[in-house]
C-alpha cells in the first residue's frame, strides 16, 4: 500500500520534472528560431503574430477590464472595512493602488489568460498531433514550434503586460468608485492621490510577474497539445489539464516571485 | 529507367524498435528514379513503419536510409530541410491544415519555402489543384470535403513544390472503389507528367498491381519478396500467396510463450 503511494509520487515527481525540462526545451529553441530563424530559411512571420496577439490579447480586453474592476470594487470593500477599525480609512489608496499593481492585476490577467489561451493552445495543437498535421508541417520542412509555438509565445509575452497596465487601471478605478463616498475627494484627487502613491518599483515588479505569466500560460498549453496520445479523448484531457496547470504554475510562480522581490 | 544513375532511395539494413518490440529487422530496399514502388504487407507487418522511417520522422536503431543519395541518418538537420523541398508526402487521412481553406493548404510549402509574390503561388498552387481535378475548390475549408477530395488536395499540396520523390500512405483507403481506381489513374498520370518517383504504402492489391512497377512486400518485419507484379503474382513463398488470396495466416500457438505472455507482468 504505502510502497504503490510512494511509488506514484515518484512516478509524479518524474512526469513533473520531465514537463518541465520538456517547457524549458521549447523556450529555448522558441528564442533559437527568433534569433536565427531567417538565417535558416525560417523565419518567424508577422501575420501569424498579429493574429495571436489580436486573439490572446485584445480579444481579452473587455473581460480583462470588467473582472479587474469587480475586483478593485472588493478590495476597496474589505480594506475600508479593515482599516475603519483604525481610523485610516484615506489609506485605502495606497493599500489598493499598491495591491493591485504588485499582486492582484498581473495575478487576474494571468489567471484570464490561462482559462482562455492555454485550453485554446492546448485543443488546437493537440487536435493537430491526432490528425498528423504536425508530421505534415514536419515533412513539408516547417519546423512545428516555429510555426506553431513561436507566435503564442511572442504574443502572450507582448500581451500580458500589457494587458496587466489596463487591469491596474481598471481595478484602481473600481476601488476609487467605492471608496469616493467614504472619503469625500473627487474622483480626480483619488486618482493623482494613486498615481502618487506608487513608485516605479511597484508598476514594474507587476509587471515582470506578468511577463512570467504570459510565457508560463504559452508554454503550458503548447507541451499540453504536442504530449496529445489517444485521439479525441486526449485532446479533452489535454484541454482540461492545460487550464489547471497553467493556473497552479502561475499562482506558485506568482509566491516565488513576490517572496524573492519582497526581501 | 536506366540502372546507371544513382537510386533515389537506398535502404540497408535498417532495424527498428517501438520500445522494446521490434518493428523492421534488417530491411533493404533500393528503387531507381522514375518508379513507382508499392510497398505492400499486411496490418502490423511494419509498411508503416518503413514510411516514418523513410520521411525521417523517427530514428532508427541500426541501418542507413539514403534518399537522393543523401543518407538521412547523418546529415544535419539543416541538410534535411534543404533535402524535404524535394520530397513530397501525402498522408493516409490527408493531414491538411483544418484551420485553412484547400487553396492556403496547397500554397503553405510555396509561402514558407518560396520568396514568390502572392500572385504567382496563387497561381501554382491552383494549377496543382486543376492537376488533381480539384479547380475552383481552393475556397472551400477541409471539413467541406469528401473522401476522395481531402486525398487529392493532399496530393496537390503534395506535388506543388514539384518534389523528386512522392510518398503515398494508403491512396486507396477508406474510399469506394471508383473513386479508389480514378486515383490510381491520377499517380500514374503524375508520374508520366512530372517524372517523379513514387513510393505507395496500400494492401489493397488491386490498386497495388495497377500502379507497381515494382512491389516490396513485408512480413513481420522483413522483406519477403521484391519484384514485378507478375513476379509477385507467380511467387511460390506461402506467405505472399496468403496475402494474395486472402487466406487467414496460420497462428501457431507456442504453449510456452502463451503462458509468459498471461502471467509476466511487464510482458513486452
Amino acid at each position: 500500500m504505502l510502497e504503490k503511494a510512494a511509488n506514484a509520487m515518484s512516478q509524479g515527481v518524474l512526469k513533473t520534472v520531465s514537463n518541465f525540462g520538456y517547457m524549458g526545451a521549447l523556450l529555448v529553441e522558441s528564442f533559437y528560431w527568433i534569433l536565427f530563424g531567417r538565417r535558416r530559411g525560417q523565419p518567424v512571420k508577422m501575420a501569424p503574430l498579429a493574429s495571436q496577439m489580436v486573439e490572446t490579447g485584445v480579444q481579452a480586453i473587455p473581460i480583462v477590464m470588467v473582472l479587474s474592476f469587480a475586483i478593485g470594487v472588493s478590495l476597496a470593500i474589505q480594506t475600508i472595512y479593515a482599516l475603519k477599525n483604525f481610523g485610516a480609512e484615506s489609506q485605502v489608496i495606497l493599500a489598493i493602488a499598491i495591491g493591485v499593481t504588485r499582486e492582484f492585476g498581473p495575478l487576474i490577467t494571468g489567471i484570464l489568460v490561462a482559462g482562455r489561451t492555454a485550453s485554446a493552445l492546448a485543443a488546437r495543437i493537440g487536435s493537430m498531433v491526432v490528425s498528423q498535421e504536425v508530421d505534415a508541417l514536419r515533412v513539408i520542412g516547417i519546423m512545428p514550434v516555429r510555426y506553431l509555438v513561436v507566435p503564442p509565445l511572442v504574443a502572450l509575452l507582448i500581451m500580458v503586460p500589457t494587458l496587466t497596465v489596463l487591469a491596474d487601471a481598471a481595478a484602481i478605478f473600481g476601488g476609487a468608485v467605492y471608496s469616493l463616498p467614504n472619503l469625500d475627494v473627487s474622483l480626480w484627487a483619488y486618482l493623482v492621490a494613486s498615481v502618487d502613491s506608487l513608485t516605479a518599483g511597484d508598476v514594474l515588479q507587476g509587471l515582470a510577474k506578468s511577463l512570467v505569466f504570459g510565457a508560463i500560460v504559452a508554454l503550458v498549453g503548447v507541451s499540453s497539445g504536442f504530449n496529445v496520445k489517444g485521439g479525441a479523448e486526449g485532446v479533452g484531457r489535454a484541454t482540461t489539464q492545460s487550464v489547471v496547470m497553467a493556473i497552479s504554475w502561475i499562482v506558485i510562480a506568482d509566491m516565488i516571485f513576490t517572496f524573492f522581490l519582497n526581501r | 529507367m536506366s540502372d546507371q544513375a544513382p537510386p533515389v532511395i537506398e535502404v540497408e539494413g535498417l532495424v527498428t524498435h517501438y520500445g522494446r518490440r521490434k518493428i523492421l529487422d534488417g530491411v533493404d530496399l533500393k528503387m531507381s528514379a522514375g518508379e513507382i514502388r508499392v510497398i505492400m504487407g499486411g496490418s502490423g507487418s511494419g509498411k508503416s513503419t518503413l514510411l516514418w522511417h523513410l520521411l525521417g520522422l523517427y530514428k532508427p536503431t541500426a541501418g542507413t536510409i539514403r534518399l537522393l543519395d543523401q543518407d538521412i541518418t547523418q546529415i544535419s538537420a539543416q541538410e534535411f530541410q534543404a533535402l524535404r523541398k524535394e520530397l513530397g508526402v501525402s498522408f493516409q487521412g490527408g493531414a491538411l491544415f483544418t484551420s485553412m481553406s484547400v487553396g492556403e493548404n496547397v500554397a503553405l510549402p510555396l509561402r514558407e519555402h518560396t520568396e514568390l509574390d502572392e500572385n504567382t503561388i496563387r497561381i501554382m498552387s491552383r494549377l496543382k489543384l486543376e492537376v488533381v481535378n480539384l479547380g475552383g475548390f481552393q475556397d472551400l475549408m477541409p471539413s467541406q470535403l469528401s473522401g476522395g477530395m481531402i486525398k487529392r488536395a493532399a496530393l496537390a499540396r503534395a506535388i506543388v513544390m514539384d518534389p523528386k520523390l512522392l510518398f503515398f500512405d494508403e491512396p486507396s483507403a477508406g474510399l469506394d472503389p471508383v473513386v479508389a481506381a480514378e486515383l490510381d489513374d491520377l499517380i500514374l498520370q503524375l508520374r508520366d507528367a512530372m517524372r517523379m518517383s513514387m513510393v505507395v504504402v496500400t494492401h489493397e492489391l488491386d490498386s497495388a498491381f495497377k500502379i507497381a512497377d515494382k512491389i516490396t512486400v513485408l512480413d513481420q518485419g522483413k522483406v519477403l519478396l521484391t519484384g514485378t507484379v507478375e513476379e509477385v503474382k507467380s511467387s511460390k513463398l506461402e506467405r505472399v500467396q496468403d496475402l494474395l488470396n486472402r487466406r487467414p495466416r496460420d497462428v501457431k500457438v507456442d504453449a510456452e510463450e502463451y503462458l509468459r505472455r498471461l502471467t509476466e507482468e511487464e510482458y513486452v
